[in-house]
C-alpha cells in the first residue's frame, strides 16, 4: 500500500467522522424541531447505557475469566460511587481493582 | 482559573485511558511501519480511538477508499447520537463550536453531556477545555508510543478499563440524578439485546435504531414528565 494511498484513506476516514459529529448540528442547529429537544434531552441517559455495554462487548462470560473481573470492578465503581460520589475515587479504584484481577489472579 | 482547573480535573480519567490507549496505538501503527508523524496526522485528522485502531487493520488488509469510508460510517455512526444530544447544549457557543463539534469523542460527550455550570458561557468554556485536554491526551500518547515503539516501562495491562469505569461512574450519576430511568433503562436494555442478537461486531447500529424507536414510543410518558418538571421548576 503506498503512502498516497494511506494517507488519503486517512483524510476519507476523517471526513466520515466529522460529517457524522456535524450532522445533527448542521441539520438542527439553526431551527431545532421540538423531537429533537426531546432526544436531546433523553439521549445522553441512554447513550451511556449504550456505552458501557460498548466497553463490555469483548467480555465472554462462557471462556477465559467469564467475565469475573469485569462484573467485580464494575460493581466496586458503583459502589465505590454510591459511598463518595467522587468519580476519581470510583475510577481509580475500579481500575486498580481490574489490573490486579487481570494481571495477578486470573 | 477556575473552569480550567474543575476541566482539567474531570478529565484526569480520560488522560489515564487515553495515554494509555494512545501508546497502544502508536506502538501497533509503528509495527506496520508508519511512526509517530502519522500517528500524529491521524490523531489530528480522525481523532476516533475506535475508528483509528479499525484503519490499522485496513492499512494491513489492503482496504480501497470505498471500503474505508464505509467502515467509517458503521464504526462511527454512534456520534449522530452526541451531535443530538448537544445541538440545544452547543447553542450561542460561538468561536468555540467547530472545535467542539469536531472533537466530540465518546468520552468528551460523557464528560459534557450532563456537566452542569452557572452560566451559559462558562458552560462553553468548560466543554471547549475538556474537549481541547482530552484530544491533547490522545494525541500526545499516540505519538509517545509511535517513538517508544515495543518498550514500555510497566505492564499496563488493563488500565484501559479506566474508560469503562468512567462510564460507570457516570451511569451511576445520571441514574440518581434523573427524573425518570426509563431512558438509561432504554439505552442499557437496546444495547445489550442487540449485542445478543447481532454479536460484538454488528450491535451498534441496530441498538440505536431501537434505542431511537424506544424513546419515540416513551416519549408520551418522558416529555410529559419533562415538562411538569420545568415547570415545578420555573
Amino acid at each position: 500500500m503506498t503512502d498516497l494511498h494511506v494517507f488519503l484513506m486517512i483524510l476519507v476516514c476523517g471526513a466520515v467522522t466529522l460529517l457524522l459529529r456535524a450532522l445533527p448540528f448542521l441539520a438542527f442547529g439553526r431551527r431545532t424541531p421540538g423531537y429533537i429537544l426531546y432526544l436531546g434531552r433523553v439521549l445522553p441517559y441512554a447513550t451511556m447505557g449504550m456505552l458501557v455495554v460498548y466497553c463490555l462487548r469483548n467480555v465472554s462470560p462462557l471462556e477465559g475469566a467469564h467475565g469475573v473481573p469485569e462484573a467485580v470492578s464494575c460493581a466496586l465503581v458503583v459502589l465505590l460511587h454510591l459511598w463518595r460520589r467522587s468519580a476519581l475515587l470510583s475510577i481509580v479504584g475500579g481500575t486498580a481493582c481490574y489490573m490486579f484481577l487481570v494481571q495477578v489472579v486470573f | 482559573m477556575k473552569d480550567v482547573h474543575r476541566a482539567f480535573a474531570d478529565t484526569l480519567p480520560v488522560m489515564a485511558g487515553y495515554v494509555v490507549l494512545g501508546i497502544g496505538f502508536g506502538i501497533l501503527l509503528s509495527a506496520k511501519g508508519y511512526g509517530a508523524g502519522w500517528a500524529f496526522a491521524m490523531g489530528v485528522i480522525i481523532y476516533s480511538g475506535a475508528l483509528q485502531y479499525v484503519v490499522i487493520d485496513m492499512i494491513s488488509g489492503g482496504a480501497s477508499l470505498m471500503a474505508a469510508a464505509l467502515t467509517g460510517l458503521m464504526v462511527s455512526a454512534r456520534h449522530l447520537f452526541y451531535g443530538i444530544s448537544m445541538v440545544d447544549r452547543y447553542k450561542g457557543a460561538g468561536m468555540k463550536k467547530p472545535y467542539m463539534v469536531y472533537a466530540l469523542t465518546d468520552e468528551t460527550y460523557s464528560l459534557v453531556c450532563s456537566a452542569e455550570a452557572p452560566s451559559p458561557r462558562r458552560y462553553h468554556r468548560y466543554c471547549f477545555l475538556v474537549s481541547l485536554f482530552d484530544q491533547a491526551y490522545w494525541v500526545g500518547g499516540s505519538v509517545i508510543g509511535g517513538l517508544l515503539g515495543p518498550v514500555i516501562p510497566f505492564d499496563t495491562e488493563g488500565i484501559d478499563f479506566a474508560l469503562t469505569a468512567l462510564f460507570v461512574s457516570i451511569c451511576v450519576d445520571q441514574w440518581l440524578g434523573a427524573k425518570s430511568r426509563l431512558p438509561a433503562l432504554t439505552g442499557f436494555a437496546a444495547a445489550a439485546v442487540c449485542l445478543l442478537i447481532f454479536g460484538r461486531e454488528d450491535f451498534l447500529i441496530p441498538a440505536m435504531l431501537a434505542i431511537t424507536g424506544g424513546l419515540t414510543l416513551l416519549r408520551p410518558v418522558l416529555d410529559k414528565d419533562d415538562k411538569d418538571g420545568r415547570a415545578a421548576h420555573d
